[in-house]
Formats: structure tokens, C-alpha cells, sequence
């Protein structure tokens, strides 16, 4: 699972431009699914077959990133964030165009203090010396991903688009291991996430579930003074019961509980004050969907080194493909 | 006839008079015309050569105020319906309620200012509409809470090509549509003019999923802030630059394909064109281009300096252009039977 993990995280599928992602992830469910579709959006929709219920595992396969919206006389670009960048993250990064360009983030003045730091004084540098140079290499409307190397300490894995790459990988290891199945499970990566939920409403419109469950990951409260609640990395998948999005339906919710303890894997609980997930936009699609939310425990979300722990993965993985199975 | 689109008065709620103006501009011969529950106004000419359908839009509503309460001295308290800037409103004159009986916005003058209030701006709290009453009683016959509240602004041809007046975004974008649908396609063409933009793009989710088009073009009178002062990259389109076409804004991300092939269009036709360099601000295409299955969503938009303010200022030679842009696009999808912008079996 950490090769698998490594590759998904290596390629860039920025907000609104997840092609490369898209291509990617469809190679690896190709071996365990009976079909597989894109549509207007860019989802990618896995369709495993089955008499039964119809059960859509949905994890986002964007990752934020930056959108060029200015280049000036000297080559310079300027930028603004596809997703919720943080301006203090971003200073001095590297990023990575879809063409293989590499830019730095600079910032107009040497900023004397943190709060000094401004995204619009921001700006990207290609090493181009002019307008007419940089343009041969980017233009506007372009779209860059951050880059953050993938790293593995023991059991955990650092990399830049954890958030939710994480949740790609359990939704291709749940495929690889569910085996025999009654109910049909659509395992569906969604685009535009980190926009406001935006593939995953015509996703959902589109298979038309029964039962959903979202993978996502979901800050962890295991750091030093960190505020958010205490769900640590390596204690199991969080079932999440509700974030600004949705509430997890009781039944489903029960369903992964009830799953985790059948197979003795450890899970936690998590209800989080801020944040949302695609599940915020399926569990009102059409008539209503009952729909939870599997949340993997991530430090450092929205950085170009977010952390995991690579058994919760696994856990969660395991979860699923036993919970679609007794849905 | 964008001097008789922008006299009329119709805000968010009201888009009555409006949609009743546009009607007068479609041919009835050609088009099935009808309105939906929530008041949008759909004009569909119904092709025979071909099953696609192709949707354009433009929001006919307004920015505009409605009446929150009447206060005891016969003053009238107001609410804004849309993104609106406190600072444009004091001093202006408006027409207010059905009657559209006469009214100033109050401030204070500046010989009774003390201190701060010299240095702060009004907001739109501390804000009375005055309309000659004395007290709640006189004014109460005139106006009650739920009128609707407009500014008073005069269309005025500043020469050179340029244009002032209120409301030109969007019944800038609606004199586009009306041109455009004096066209014939071999597709099935649906002219949207959708209500209640300014409040959340309620009307256009609505109007897509009747519609049900392949694809959609919004039309809009855009953000123009190219005056002394801006920083060059806050820029977000020029006046007389030709129209501006949307990568993405706050609520929507134009279908990349769709884009191209839009700027590629204006090329091979010679129509100037500009890219709108900024993601503020937002559009009918959020609510379109994630309904049913998910919609190809593209939009072209008019450069509007002051937009938002009863003087907005416009170029006639980037509507020109405009109109024949998307006629160009129209004309092309019409052609491209290869196109594929909603993906498919792999």
C-alpha cells in the first residue's frame, strides 16, 4: 500500500485539472472493476457490478493547488490558491505546471512579520526574463501543484496531496479486497472538492445510491497543543459523525461500527467543528442519501508535508470491504 | 435598445417589467416562449437537424434595495439584495414601491459632521431613504416594508462608444442574448434570461435542470478595473478590450475545452478578446454547470467599470464584439461533431 500510496501522491491533479490523477487511478481499478467512466466534471466512476444495493464509495482525487491569473513584464507570475491555500505555507514553496515548469513562490518586499504576509503580494517565478519567455512556458489560467516529496517514517507517510490522495488509496485497496459482492459498489473519485464540493453533485446525481460512504481525511488533535479533538494517527479510520457539511446517517454510521468490531479493527470517533467533505453534497442528492463519512486521522492538512499514518489506511480499507458486503 | 434594457427596473424578486421588455425583443414565429415557477424566461427555438441543445444565458435582474421598516419620522430603512459597497449609496436619488414615487438617501451634510463620522464612511445602517413624508402615517400610504428600491440613473452616451448607466450588469448581457437568438442554429437553441443572480444564482440551477442543455454559455456584464491607481495584476479586464472570457470565479471553474475553443474562435475570426484575470465575484455558471449530470459551462462577459453602482460605464464596441463572438462560438459548436466535453467509457 505504500508503493500505491507513493504513486497517487507523486502526480498532480490540482482542483479542476485532475486528468493525470483520473488516468492514474483508473489503471489501478481497472483489474477489479466491470466498468469505468468519466464524465462533464472529470469524475472518474468505477462501477463493480452486483444484484444488490447500490453503494457509492466517493473519495476526491483533487488536491489544492495554485491558478496563474497575471503574468507582468518581467516574466513574474501572479497566482491566486485552487482550494484553501494558507499564505504561510505558501511563501518560498515550490510548485509544478502540468509541462513540467517549476516556479518559486516569492512575496513583493521581504515580509518583516508573519502577519505582513499577503497572497496577492505574492508571486511565482519561473526563472523566465521576460513576458514573452514566460509565456512559452505558462499562460494564463494555468493551473501548478505544490511539491512536497514523499517521505515514509516507519509507519508514517509524508507527502503534499495526502488530502485526499489517503482516500483514493483505501477506495483501491477496498476494491482489491472486496472480492464477491450482492450489492453493486460504485467507487467514485471526485474533482473539484477543495472548490466546494463541486464534482461529487453531479456524481452522485448521476449513480443515484442507495447508501454512500466518503473517505476523506480530517485533521488530527495528536500534536503539541494541537486544538482540534483528540483523534491521534495509528488509532484507526475516525468514523466522523458530523462537520460543517453533513451529519453522518445513524444507520450507515452503525453499519462501520458494528463492521469494525466484527473484524476487531480499531476505529475512533470524530466530530469536527470546521471543514466539510464531499458527503456534504451526496446525502441531499435527488430524494436524499444515506451517507457517513470515514475520516483517516492527517497532520498538517493543506501543506506541502501532510501526515498520515499508513495502518489507518489499511484499517479503513478493510472496513469498507467487509461494510459493502453487509449493507 | 440597451438604453430601454437598462431603463426598466427590475431587481432580484421583481423581475416582472423586465421579462416583459425582453419579450418584446424575441420573435414569436421562431420561438417557443414561456416562463418557469420561478420566473426566469426561457425563448427555445427547436432544431430539426440535430439533438443537441445548447443553452445561453443572462440574468435579467438587477442590484437593487427593498424596504425593511418605516421609521416614526416617515423615513424608510432599506436592506441591499446583492454584493453591494455601502459607500456608493449615500446622496443618491431612487424611485421606490410600485409607484416608483421619488426619494433621496439621506446623510448628513458635512457642516454637522463631528469628528470620526467625517472620517468613516456611512453604512448602509445608518442610511434613511427620505421621501417627503413627516411622519410614519403620510409615508406608510406611499411605501410599506417589501418595495422595492432603485437607483435613479440616467442612460447617458458619453461618445467615443462609451456608455453610462445603471443596470448594465446584466441587461448587458441580456441585449447580447437578444441579438444572438435572431440567429438560426441547427441545434436546438435555449435563450435563458434568469432571475435572482444577484442573491445566489437562484434562477439559472433552476432554468438547467428544465432545460437540460449539452452545453451552456453565460452572458454578463463583468468586473472592469482598469483605472489609474489599480496595481496592474489586480486588473481584471480592460474596457474596449473585447469581451472577457471566465477561467474560473467563486463558484465556477469554465470547462477547459470550452474555454479553448472559445479563444480560438475569436482568433480564426479576428474578434478581440481578453482573458478575465481574477477569481472574485461569481456567476450563473456555479449553479448550471453542476446540475443533473453535470453541464460544459463556459462564460463571456462584458467589461462594466463601476459595476454594481448606478453609473456603470461600457464600451459599445466590446458588446459588438460580444455578440459577434458568441454568435462565432455558436456557430462553431455547431460544427464540431467530434467534441467531447463530458467524458465517457474508458
Amino acid at each position: 500500500m505504500i508503493e500505491l500510496i507513493r504513486k497517487l501522491t507523486d502526480v498532480n491533479g490540482v482542483s479542476g485539472n485532475e486528468e493525470a490523477a483520473a488516468a492514474l487511478i483508473a489503471d489501478e481499478m481497472k483489474p477489479y472493476v466491470d466498468e469505468i467512466r468519466t464524465d462533464t466534471l472529470g469524475n472518474l466512476i468505477c462501477v463493480k457490478k452486483g444484484k444488490g444495493k447500490r453503494i457509492m464509495l466517493a473519495a476526491h482525487m483533487d488536491e489544492i493547488g495554485i491558478i496563474v491569473t497575471h503574468i507582468d513584464d518581467k516574466g513574474f507570475l501572479r497566482f491566486t490558491g485552487l482550494g484553501g491555500i494558507n499564505h504561510f505555507y505558501s511563501l518560498y514553496q515550490k510548485v509544478a505546471f502540468t509541462n513540467g515548469t517549476i516556479g518559486v513562490i516569492g512575496h513583493e518586499e521581504e515580509p518583516g512579520e508573519l502577519k505582513d504576509l499577503m497572497l496577492d503580494k505574492m508571486y511565482i517565478d519561473i526563472g523566465a526574463g521576460s513576458r514573452e519567455e514566460a509565456v512559452k512556458k505558462v499562460k494564463v489560467g494555468d493551473a501548478a501543484a505544490f511539491i512536497g516529496s514523499f517521505a515514509v517514517n516507519g509507519d508514517m507517510v509524508v507527502s503534499k496531496a495526502l488530502d485526499d490522495r489517503s482516500g483514493c488509496a483505501v477506495l483501491i485497496e477496498t476494491a482489491r479486497q472486496v472480492g464477491d459482492c450482492e450489492n453493486e459498489i460504485y467507487f467514485v473519485f471526485t474533482t473539484q472538492e477543495e472548490l466546494g464540493l463541486r464534482g461529487a453533485k453531479p456524481a452522485a446525481y448521476a449513480v443515484e445510491p442507495e447508501m454512500a460512504i466518503v473517505v476523506d481525511v480530517s485533521g488530527a488533535g495528536d500534536t503539541p497543543k494541537a486544538k482540534t479533538l483528540p483523534v491521534k494517527c495509528g488509532d484507526g479510520p475516525a468514523i466522523k459523525v458530523m462537520d460543517k457539511s453533513a451529519v453522518s446517517h445513524p444507520e450507515v454510521k452503525q453499519l462501520l461500527v458494528e463492521t469494525a468490531k466484527k473484524i476487531g479493527i480499531p476505529y475512533q470517533f470524530k466530530v469536527a467543528a470546521a471543514g466539510g467533505t464531499d458527503a456534504g453534497v451526496i446525502s441531499v442528492s435527488r430524494g436524499g442519501v444515506p451517507t457517513a463519512m470515514l475520516a483517516i486521522p492527517c497532520r498538517y492538512i493543506h501543506s506541502p508535508a501532510e501526515m498520515v499514518n499508513i495502518n489507518d489506511m489499511a484499517n479503513a480499507a478493510k472496513l469498507l470491504a467487509e461494510a459493502v458486503k453487509n449493507a | 435598445m440597451i438604453k430601454d434594457l437598462t431603463a426598466v427596473m427590475g431587481a432580484s424578486g421583481d423581475e416582472y417589467d423586465i421579462r416583459e421588455e425582453i419579450r418584446k425583443h424575441i420573435n414569436n414565429d421562431t420561438y417557443v416562449v414561456t416562463t418557469d415557477s420561478i420566473g426566469s424566461l426561457y425563448a427555445v427555438r427547436k432544431a430539426t437537424k440535430s439533438e443537441k441543445k445548447i443553452m445561453v444565458t443572462a440574468h435579467m435582474d438587477e442590484l437593487g434595495f427593498m424596504v425593511t421598516s418605516v421609521t416614526d419620522s416617515g423615513m424608510l430603512k432599506i436592506k441591499a439584495l446583492g454584493g453591494f459597497d455601502d459607500r456608493v449609496l449615500p446622496s443618491k436619488s431612487v424611485r421606490v414601491g410600485k409607484n416608483k414615487i421619488p426619494g433621496v438617501v439621506g446623510l448628513k451634510p458635512v457642516h454637522l459632521q463631528e469628528g470620526d463620522e467625517k472620517k468613516q464612511n456611512a453604512k448602509m445602517k445608518q442610511l434613511l431613504v427620505d421621501i417627503g413624508c413627516f411622519n410614519k402615517e403620510e409615508a406608510e400610504k406611499l411605501v410599506s416594508p417589501g418595495d422595492y428600491v432603485y437607483y435613479e440613473s440616467e442612460f447617458v452616451d458619453m461618445g467615443n462608444g462609451i456608455i453610462k448607466s445603471k443596470a448594465l450588469d446584466n441587461r448587458t448581457g441580456c441585449g447580447v442574448l437578444i441579438e444572438v437568438l435572431k440567429e438560426e442554429f441547427d441545434f436546438t437553441l435555449q435563450g435563458c434570461f434568469t432571475v435572482q443572480e444577484e442573491v445566489g444564482l437562484r434562477g439559472a440551477g433552476i432554468a438547467a435542470y428544465n432545460l437540460k442543455p449539452d452545453i451552456a454559455l453565460v452572458l454578463e456584464g463583468t468586473t472592469c478595473s482598469d483605472v489609474p491607481g489599480e496595481e496592474e495584476h489586480k486588473v481584471v479586464t480592460r474596457l474596449g478590450q473585447g469581451p472577457a472570457v471566465s477561467i474560473i470565479d467563486r463558484y465556477s471553474y469554465s470547462n477547459r475545452r470550452l474555454v479553448d475553443l472559445i479563444l480560438e474562435t475569436a482568433k480564426d475570426n479576428n474578434i478581440k478578446v481578453q482573458i478575465r484575470e481574477g477569481v472574485g465575484g461569481g456567476n450563473d455558471s456555479g449553479k448550471i454547470q453542476t446540475s443533473l449530470e453535470g453541464i460544459p459551462t463556459a462564460m463571456i462577459a462584458i467589461p462594466c467599470r463601476y459595476i454594481h453602482s448606478p453609473s456603470s460605464v461600457m464600451s459599445m464596441d466590446d458588446f459588438d464584439n460580444t455578440v459577434r463572438l458568441v454568435k462565432a462560438v455558436l456557430r462553431r459548436l455547431e460544427n464540431e461533431k467530434e467534441l467531447n466535453l463530458s467524458g465517457g467509457k474508458l
